[in-house]
């Protein structure tokens, strides 16, 4: 009755309080969730927010048969442990990061789907588990991630090396594939919404609204699964799960308001609680001075703490709110983070960024093409080595004859070049490159393609839309402006530690150029229905007057007799000896 | 499963989301719904507000909504993916949100809308489904023990030839118009641009709007719900395969998903402690060096890497017949006489 039910519940509430402060006998793996959001504003009046969930589990998935997840989701983690997976990184992403004007991206991701995986050495079929890998990984996302097959799979051999911990790189077990035609939706929000501990209900996720959310000009979302250290001896291992997704309002330049920007008009939503299951819930507003003038941004409420970090190489000033502290919502329930300028910006004060880079189609006509990528270096007088890595669709023929790499009016021959030709069908051409930028110049790369003519059923059908070609991959050691110091990873904030760095003289930086869209001769499809009615109309009327002209006999042929009527009038005709009809 | 692609085919996709909307307000859960969306409307860049799809002008009512799961989308959406997840012969990796897990006790409802004519439904303006292929589909279903009931709803032009060929049992089937007549849509939105659903669906619509999990409503309600003058076209229906008489079969056999649930008054109690439980986790090894991360860009490495050692193969059939060829020609030309020189 009454006691048995009290008795239960006071069972429940004595196991349902882990915290790490429990002792135990050390059996239990800790899990541990840290959220976190980070909005700049960028010089052309956008704002970026970009939302960091990191899952961290203290248990390591591949040895032992773990079977008991908290905060880890399950789906992922029976996935990492079947398949064998070191490292998984999934970004579905729609828009386009203009580096040129927003300045380098926290994390950038290309156009479309592009998924990424280390496999461990234990795996013997790498490309039998990446094809089950891509299956189950689109029935959790709701993405056409099965479409990843051989045609669209390469195995860089210098670009993506391992995130997380790593003793040793065989290339042999990385696949690279990107999708640049796939659609991101709410459909693909929604699982991956599902995956953290507390869903969309508590903490920084009940700003995830799909209204808002795609209502943008840039959106991207991504899984990172990686090994990384437990602490700071580095002996044992634990699993990371961070779930990033970035997302640029663009109310601003598209016309729709003022430079001025707050949580509920950019989310329709403020925060009001924290998840319980996270031990560190943060917002971080930057508001690093530009120039080195004073500051031109205001921020209300006060925030918690200000904080200085040294993030891509400059120091940057992040005001703070800690949803965790209990001063936050003293005064009132919710959370509306809101900024205004003080005085209006200038566009000449735009800076710009050490590395971008843009990519184009020239050429005419629907035969020959010429894919050109141009890479700036702004940096006044430190060069760098920036490792280029293309992947072109095989019905894109490729003449590598032609490729020419020219800085500052010079030829620039790249320290390191791989190039694996397409198999029609089967392979897509891969191209990668280590070439030194030197200080302050642009360097043009040129390569000419070919179109091919596809079968009539390898066309989508939508074929007159155009092909997609993915985007290219930069990846480079950008110098610092401001030297970093090691700091400690479990401290820093998490938009500073996805990318390991191993001196503070330079940092790493990961840039995609924009996908290409380029149009295959097309057939008219409704051309075989006229071409067979056409042509069995031709054969009908030639062939068949020859056949009667050769094979038809005339006969003579009796008159009929006619109908009964008729013989009746021919019996009396005859009677009367007149001729019969 | 709708069928159409591109953005003026917008009421397609608000029709098939609407029966979604309604069938998961009903009770059935995502795990037991295959989405098939042949294009992407909600996130279009032509739509004016994204990740909407509205059903009633002025926009009132968002059908996409925010806890939605495409199993199928755009290219996806293929006569074969389809025909291959009703008969459950599909490839082995296939997630199971993709697959249709029914057996023999399970209701079915197949909803399919796009454009069609008399015996064929078009996919993605480039194949066609015909009644016969369908209707063999259902046999397959029928023999596999795939489903207990099934019905079927289809909202196209010339609807009804598409069950003309059905003769598996327990089939009902409801079509949008009969043969030589037109599906209508039913009103444009002017800040869409498009029409926004077809007639037969808006109407069904709203009677499912009207149904909650435990009413009572039966078939020929439904059979009832759009007439002539409203819809312009003449919907039809088609019972005969139906064992049960159509006034017993209740909209929720289909359309929801009701849980018998027990309530008892019974108390468990369980046992104070759980040993054993936390036990089973293997002693970790711990390295016995501190392990590293990679270093992202090993320039030196990078440069000096060796090339990847080609495996030698032997020389295919066609190069050694070429210079078979070329040695043959040679010899003919010159004459054999040269060949003392050779060895």
């Amino acid at each position: 009755g009454g006691m048995a039910a009290a008795a239960l519940l006071l069972l429940l509430l004595a196991a349902a309080g882990p915290g790490p402060g429990r002792a135990d006998a050390g059996r239990e793996r800790r899990d541990a969730l840290r959220e976190e959001l980070l909005l700049s504003p960028l010089p052309t009046g956008d704002v970026a927010a970009t939302f960091q969930f990191r899952t961290r589990w203290d248990a390591d998935l591949q040895r032992g048969a773990v079977s008991h997840y908290r905060l880890f989701p399950k789906a992922l983690g029976r996935l990492v442990a079947a398949l064998g997976v070191r490292e998984l990184h999934l970004a579905l992403t729609q828009g386009f990061w203009r580096t040129r004007y927003w300045g380098q991206p926290p994390l950038q991701a290309p156009a479309g789907a592009e998924l990424w995986v280390w496999f461990q050495p234990t795996v013997t079929d790498v490309d039998k588990a990446w094809k089950e890998l891509s299956n189950i990984l689109s029935g959790i996302f709701c993405a056409s991630l099965n479409f990843i097959d051989s045609t669209n799979t390469v195995i860089p051999t210098a670009s993506f090396k391992p995130l997380g911990l790593a003793n040793g790189t065989d290339h042999h077990l990385l696949r690279y594939a990107v999708l640049p035609r796939e659609v991101v939706c709410t459909e693909n929000l929604t699982p991956w919404k599902k995956l953290l501990p507390c869903g969309s209900k508590a903490g920084l996720a009940v700003l995830l609204k799909a209204e808002r959310l795609f209502h943008s000009s840039y959106h991207s979302q991504a899984v990172h699964i990686r090994p990384i250290c437990r602490d700071a001896s580095c002996l044992a291992v634990s699993w990371e799960l961070r779930q990033t997704l970035t997302v640029v309002f663009d109310f601003f330049s598209s016309g729709q308001g003022k430079k001025d920007w707050s949580l509920f008009k950019m989310f329709s939503r403020t925060l009001t609680d924290t998840c319980p299951l996270a031990s560190q819930s943060k917002v971080y507003v930057d508001i690093s001075p530009k120039n080195k003038e004073k500051e031109l941004l205001e921020v209300s409420p006060p925030p918690t703490s200000v904080h200085e970090a040294i993030v891509q190489g400059d120091r940057r000033t992040y005001a703070v709110y800690d949803l965790l502290s209990p001063s936050l919502f003293n005064t009132s329930r919710s959370l509306n983070v809101q900024l205004k300028w003080k005085r209006p910006q200038d566009s000449s004060e735009m800076p710009i960024p050490t590395l971008h880079a843009q990519r184009y189609v020239g050429g005419y006509g629907l035969q020959t093409g010429e894919i050109c990528t141009l890479i700036y270096n702004t940096h006044p007088y430190r060069a760098f080595p920036v490792i280029l890595l293309e992947t072109v669709p095989w019905y894109l023929r490729l003449y590598v004859h032609t490729l020419t790499i020219i800085t500052k009016g010079k030829e620039n021959k790249p320290s390191y070049i791989h190039y694996q030709p397409a198999q029609d069908r089967s392979r897509p051409h891969l191209l990668e490159m280590l070439i030194q930028l030197p200080a302050n110049s642009v360097t043009k790369i040129t390569i000419q393609f070919e179109r091919a003519l596809l079968k009539w059923t390898e066309y989508p059908p939508d074929p007159n839309h155009g092909f997609y070609v993915g985007s290219s991959v930069l990846s480079a050691l950008v110098p610092s402006v401001t030297a970093m110091k090691d700091m400690d990873v479990e401290q820093s904030p998490l938009f500073t530690s996805l990318f390991p760095s191993s001196d503070g003289s330079s940092y790493f930086v990961r840039l995609y150029t924009e996908p290409l869209l380029v149009n295959l001769p097309t057939p008219d499809f409704s051309m075989p229905y006229n071409v067979i009615c056409l042509t069995c109309t031709v054969v009908a009327v030639c062939y068949g007057s020859f056949y009667n002209l050769l094979t038809r006999t005339f006969h003579v042929e009796e008159p009929s007799r006619g109908g009964l009527a008729k013989r009746l009038a021919n019996v009396i005709r005859k009677f009367r000896g007149v001729p019969p009809l | 499963v709708c069928t159409s692609r591109f953005w003026f085919n917008y009421r397609h996709v608000a029709n098939t989301l609407s029966v979604y909307r309604s069938v998961k307000r009903l009770g059935i859960p995502d795990s037991h719904i295959v989405l098939m969306l042949a294009d992407d409307m909600a996130c279009n860049p032509r739509n004016p507000k994204p990740a909407t799809v509205f059903s009633h002008k002025n926009m009132e009512l968002n059908v996409y909504g925010d806890d939605v799961e495409v199993d199928y989308r755009s290219y996806e959406v293929t006569v074969e993916n389809f025909l291959r997840v009703l008969t459950g012969r599909i490839p082995p990796s296939t997630p199971r949100s993709k697959r249709l897990l029914s057996d023999d006790r399970s209701n079915i409802l197949i909803y399919m809308t796009g454009h069609g004519g008399n015996g064929f439904l078009k996919f993605q303006d480039s194949e066609e489904i015909t009644n016969v292929e369908l209707a063999d589909a259902f046999e397959q279903m029928w023999q596999k023990r795939r489903y207990n009931e099934l019905l079927f709803i289809i909202d196209t032009c010339q609807g009804a030839s598409m069950y003309e060929r059905f003769y598996s049992p327990n089939i009902m089937a409801l079509a949008s118009s009969q043969v030589g007549e037109d599906s209508l849509s039913h009103q444009p939105d002017l800040g869409i641009g498009v029409h926004l659903m077809d007639r037969y669906t808006f109407y069904v619509l709203e009677f499912l709007e009207e149904i909650h999990p435990a009413s009572q409503t039966n078939m020929n309600d439904l059979f009832q719900v759009c007439p002539k003058s409203l819809c312009v076209s003449t919907p039809g229906h088609r019972t005969d395969l139906f064992q049960r008489d159509p006034q017993n079969v209740l909209i929720t056999d289909f359309f929801g998903s009701v849980r018998k649930v027990e309530i008892t008054a019974e108390t468990l109690s369980l046992d104070q402690d759980v040993p054993g439980l936390e036990s089973k986790f293997p002693e970790e090894e711990l390295a016995t060096e501190p392990l590293k991360y990679a270093e992202q860009l090993p320039v030196a490495q990078i440069i000096h890497q060796k090339p990847k050692q080609k495996d030698w193969h032997p020389p295919g059939g066609f190069i050694l017949g070429l210079w078979a060829l070329i040695i043959m020609v040679f010899f003919k030309t010159y004459g054999i006489k040269h060949m003392k020189h050779v060895f």
